[in-house]
């Protein structure tokens, strides 16, 4: 080995697990600081003519705190969750059911629980503590994975407290239960035709309730529900609030054409065409007072983060780490998805937040704890590299020059 | 494979490896579909959402123009603007579901102070008349949606400050109702001249189709009666418009884009003196106070003076009379109808150019036109007058039994001898067979300009009637088709059997009878005997004055027609007589006054009611010609009442002050 600067700080940092020097991935955590940036500077113009004046200040506390959490978690070897398994999934359930004791004893459908700083929403936070949960059991039944049972037990553990979200209500989230779930199955190496009939089974179950069902008078869902979940498919047929919330977003988006209108003239924003425009339909402020430019940037971020995930799912150390990486991917990958084509009008409305740009506290912690969980994944496969010697071979281009 | 599940992973597995690049091209795909639809709605499309989003923001509002305002002839203001907040409806933006609609409404009205109870509530006519049960404020946007669909509709003209404030503070629950700035009328001389002026209110559907309202917009102010509709062109000005920066409630930011200022229209001189006028409408109450000494009930009136050469129409009025400003505001069906009854005596009839009355003596001057001008008699001829007068079956006689002697033209007309024009209509009478509308009598009264309109620039005038065969005729083939229709023996309209008759036409002869004119019509066939025979056509706007006061359109209409009458001198000499001589039926009450009147008293039996009360008369002042007509309804003798009346018209004529309403003794026709 040569004796240059950036060859000893290599050396330092791939000694051993004592002393880990490379604390982050930095890109991902560029990604991170550029979401929030974004997310603090869009919600501020957004709301700073509202009644209640700026929410930036309470977005930019949410993201100190959950800064904090991100670092802290990522300090620890979460190969060691595993044996919190029961624990975790335990927590999880019993923060779902909370709400719903809470909502019989006020006899109002709610979702969050108020707590003197904030609206905390437990089903965000299940999202990360189920991912983990799950990942331990999977890797409990690693040897079983093939057998139709395990895929129908562990599925089972991601439906149940996906049923207890739903009837908070909290579609969104309960979604994003399922599709983690799928994802970290798929990634386990369950079979594919497994993995083909749930998705064949979940096929047939939309359809059933949003079509069949309210069709021959059984309503699963309610009809505010179905119309949000089916209104992008047909944008023009009325005028009622779906429509009339898609069409304002994508006038909004369009607007903004290629370097957007500035704050100033983001007229769609400012003078409240946009309906919740500093949570869910946030990429629309974004992609009026930016355009394109801006938008594609926050995109291209996101591509960043869902990279530096992928990569993360090949060299966890083990593949506890694997599956949780795959689990955040999906969650993140999946509200992108449906957040952002939702407000384009590809997607239907589910409520789904944009991750680290939306603003809310309960979404932003579980995004930040989910980060830790990838920076920990990430410093561990450092660590382990290093010890074994074989993380040079895969992060060669990195860092030699 | 992977064997161990364990925490030290061995080499990437194939499948993973494989899983993980489709997880991969999952992710790629979504961000890809997401670029290529951002890149359609912003970069290609974005033009057009920018526009959207522009409509969105931004609402044209209609700034109102200030009507031109109305000035008398010495520039003194008659009807102005003053501004008003209205309410109005804009159904585009009304919810759309019924009864969210019907819920707003109602909140609407309570708001409004309206009623909620429904009504009856016509839509349509004829073929397409459809009724409904419909709470006021409901009725009032349907029928305004029906004839104009995309129109805003005005429910409340002119709101308290309590009402538009509080609908703007909660303009949330209303949706579709606006608050604006808005003109109104003005009259601040009230019942002065009431008449004229007439109404101005949103534009018809019919109107709307209409030559004289071409290019006007839907929901534009316009003239709809009076000299508002007549000389609508010049006062209605140009609505200017504003674009003005709304939010997602529709309520304006206080931003204006962009805007054209309304441009105010012309203001319209009148031929109007505002003091003569006030003077006439106090005249009126003056020979009606006369006429109710007298024990006549006298419950109404009118006048008419006008320059007897050009046709400028220099006062005119009708009692009972209104209050204008009560229409400027909007005014309730339930006041509306009230003002027509006829238990308040329909004051909003002008009763100078619609009040249809039998015209009496005053008449006399037409008969003697047309004995003349057919060769029946000369000036000279001479009528031994006995009191009575015979012709056939028929007996009349003079007023209150007098008896005159022999009697000239001259005389006839100073003392108003019946009995003379009687024996005159006898003369000009002629076989109804031959000649179904009627002889010279007849021909002379529509060529002095009865029975048609005189085309005075108002929009209602009656026509009034000369009675001939064919008019019999015509009233028998009423009677005809009332009695079928109604299946009554008899509708008391006219006798199957009867037909012209030598007493008609001496009826006729002294105004009498069938016959029916305005005072406007007697006042033009006076202005004819004073002007050498021209027919006039009297007019009430004489110019039109831009914001410069500087006159950019004169009216003179021409005269309607030109007539020769014989000996008119003789005629002339007669009405000055009256008003001179010994014997003249109106000499006591001109006695003194000054100046030389031509005038003729006149005194119209009805059935089972008190006589009407007329005095025409003119002066021939080269620099201030005037014909001034008026009659008192129910007043008794013409001398009376209406003489006095025209008396103290002409004082303020010439001397600048009404002066003593003088009663006449007269008992004379």
């Amino acid at each position: 080995m040569s004796a240059t600067p950036i060859k000893r700080s290599v050396e330092r940092a791939t000694r051993g697990p004592s002393r880990p020097r490379l604390l982050f991935d930095p890109l991902m955590l560029l990604a991170t600081i550029g979401l929030v940036v974004i997310s603090v500077v869009a919600i501020d113009g957004s709301t700073r003519n509202d009644v209640g004046g700026s929410l930036a200040s309470r977005q930019i506390a949410y993201a100190v705190v959950g800064a904090i959490l991100m670092v802290a978690i990522s300090r620890f070897d979460y190969s060691r969750l595993r044996e919190f398994k029961l624990g975790i999934f335990g927590a999880m359930i019993a923060l779902n059911i909370l709400p719903l004791l809470l909502a019989a004893a006020t006899r109002g459908a709610r979702s969050w629980i108020a707590l003197p700083f904030f609206r905390f929403q437990p089903s965000e936070l299940g999202k990360v503590l189920l991912i983990v949960a799950l990942a331990a059991f999977v890797v409990d039944r690693y040897r079983r994975l093939g057998e139709r049972e395990t895929t129908a037990r562990l599925m089972l553990l991601a439906l149940g407290p996906a049923a207890l979200v739903m009837v908070q209500p909290d579609l969104g989230s309960a979604s994003v239960y399922v599709i983690a779930a799928l994802t970290m199955l798929f990634i386990a190496g369950t079979p594919g035709r497994h993995v083909a009939g749930l998705i064949g089974l979940f096929s047939v179950a939309i359809v059933l309730s949003l079509a069949v069902l309210p069709a021959v008078g059984v309503n699963v869902l309610k009809p505010y529900q179905v119309d949000r979940l089916t209104g992008f498919l047909h944008p023009s047929s009325d005028t009622g609030v779906t429509t009339y919330q898609l069409n304002q977003s994508k006038i909004a988006i369009g607007s903004g054409e290629k370097t957007g209108r500035g704050l100033a003239s983001s007229t769609q924003t400012s003078l409240k065409f946009l309906p919740e425009h500093h949570t869910d339909f946030i990429f629309s402020v974004v992609g009026e007072r930016w355009g394109f430019a801006g938008a594609g940037l926050v995109l291209s971020l996101y591509a960043l983060l869902v990279w530096r995930t992928l990569r993360l799912m090949t060299m966890a150390k083990n593949l506890f780490g694997t599956l949780i990486a795959a689990g955040i991917l999906a969650m993140l990958l999946y509200q992108l998805c449906v957040n952002v084509g939702m407000t384009i009008g590809i997607m239907p409305i589910t409520g789904v937040t944009l991750p680290l740009l939306s603003y809310g506290g309960s979404s932003y912690l579980t995004t930040f704890i989910a980060l830790g969980l990838l920076q920990a994944i990430h410093v561990q496969a450092r660590i382990a590299q290093g010890s074994k010697g074989r993380g040079l071979v895969l992060s060669q281009g990195m860092h030699t020059p | 494979m992977i064997d161990s599940p364990d925490d030290r992973r061995g080499q990437l597995s194939p499948q993973l490896a494989m899983r993980v690049a489709v997880l991969g091209g999952i992710a790629f795909a979504i961000f890809g579909i997401i670029f290529f639809r951002l890149w359609f709605l912003q970069v290609l499309s974005g033009d057009q959402y920018l526009a959207e989003a522009s409509s969105n923001r931004v609402r044209r509002v209609v700034v109102q123009a200030p009507r031109g305002e109305m000035v008398d002839r010495n520039g003194k203001v008659l009807v102005q603007n003053r501004s008003a907040v209205s309410i109005v409806v804009s159904p585009t933006r009304l919810p759309e579901e019924e009864a969210a609609r019907r819920r707003l409404l109602r909140r609407l009205s309570w708001v409004l102070g309206m009623s909620t109870r429904p009504r009856r509530c016509d839509f349509g006519s004829g073929r397409t008349r459809e009724v409904k049960q419909l709470m006021p404020l409901q009725c009032t946007v349907d029928q305004s949606i029906g004839a104009l669909p995309y129109a805003d509709v005005v429910v409340k003209a002119d709101a308290r400050p309590a009402v538009y404030t509080y609908l703007a503070e909660h303009a949330q629950q209303f949706p579709g109702v606006e608050i604006q700035d808005a003109w109104l009328r003005r009259y601040p001389y009230r019942e002065i001249g009431a008449h004229l002026f007439g109404t101005v209110g949103q534009v018809s559907e019919e109107q709307l189709r209409q030559e004289k309202f071409r290019g006007v917009r839907g929901g534009t102010i316009v003239g709809k009666s009076g000299l508002e509709w007549t000389y609508d062109h010049y006062l209605r000005g140009q609505n200017g418009w504003q674009r003005v920066q709304v939010d997602a409630l529709g309520r304006a930011t206080g931003k204006r884009l962009a805007e054209t200022p309304p441009v105010k229209g012309n203001n319209l001189k009148l031929s109007i003196d505002l003091q003569l006028e006030k003077v006439g409408q106090q005249a009126l109450q003056k020979g009606k106070q006369l006429a109710q000494s007298n024990g006549n009930p006298a419950n109404g009136g009118a006048f008419v003076a006008m320059n007897p050469r050009t046709g400028e129409v220099y006062a005119m009025g009708s009692d009972p009379s209104f209050d204008p400003n009560e229409f400027a505001k909007g005014i309730s069906q339930r006041r509306y109808d009230q003002l027509m009854s006829r238990e308040a005596n329909t004051p909003l009839v002008n009763r100078a150019t619609s009040g249809l009355f039998a015209i009496g003596s005053t008449f006399k001057v037409v008969t003697a036109a047309a004995a003349l001008a057919s060769g029946k008699i000369t000036p000279e001829w001479t009528y031994n007058d006995t009191g009575t007068w015979r012709s056939g079956d028929q007996v009349r006689r003079n007023a209150g039994g007098a008896s005159y002697g022999p009697t000239s033209l001259v005389k006839a007309l100073a003392v108003s001898v019946d009995t003379y024009f009687y024996e005159l209509g006898r003369m000009l009478n002629v076989d109804p067979a031959q000649h179904p509308r009627g002889g010279p009598l007849q021909a002379w009264a529509r060529k002095f300009g009865f029975g048609r309109p005189t085309g005075i620039d108002l929009d209602i005038e009656a026509a009034g009637t000369v009675p001939d065969q064919t008019f019999i005729r015509e009233l028998q083939d009423a009677e005809r088709a009332c009695r079928r229709r109604e299946r009554v023996p008899d509708c008391h309209k006219a006798y199957l059997d009867d037909t012209w008759t030598v007493g008609d036409n001496a009826s006729l002869a002294i105004g009498q009878g069938d016959f029916l004119a305005t005072p406007l019509q007697l006042a033009t066939a006076y202005a004819a005997i004073e002007n050498g025979g021209t027919i006039v056509r009297p007019h009430i706007g004489m110019e039109v004055l831009n914001s410069r006061e500087e006159v950019v359109d004169r009216f003179m209409p021409k005269p309607l027609r030109r007539i020769e009458i014989p000996s008119l001198s003789s005629i002339q000499q007669g009405l000055l007589d009256s008003t001179t001589q010994e014997g003249g039926t109106s000499t006591d009450v001109f006695a003194g006054f000054g100046k030389q009147v031509y005038g003729k008293t006149g005194t119209a039996q009805i059935q089972d009611k008190p006589d009407q009360s007329w005095y025409v008369a003119y002066v021939p002042d080269e620099q201030r010609p005037i014909v001034v007509a008026a009659v008192i309804q129910n007043g008794g003798f013409g001398a009376q009442a209406a003489a006095p009346a025209v008396r103290q018209i002409l004082s303020q004529w010439f001397y600048g002050h009404p002066g003593d309403a003088v009663a006449g003794t007269s008992a004379s026709y």
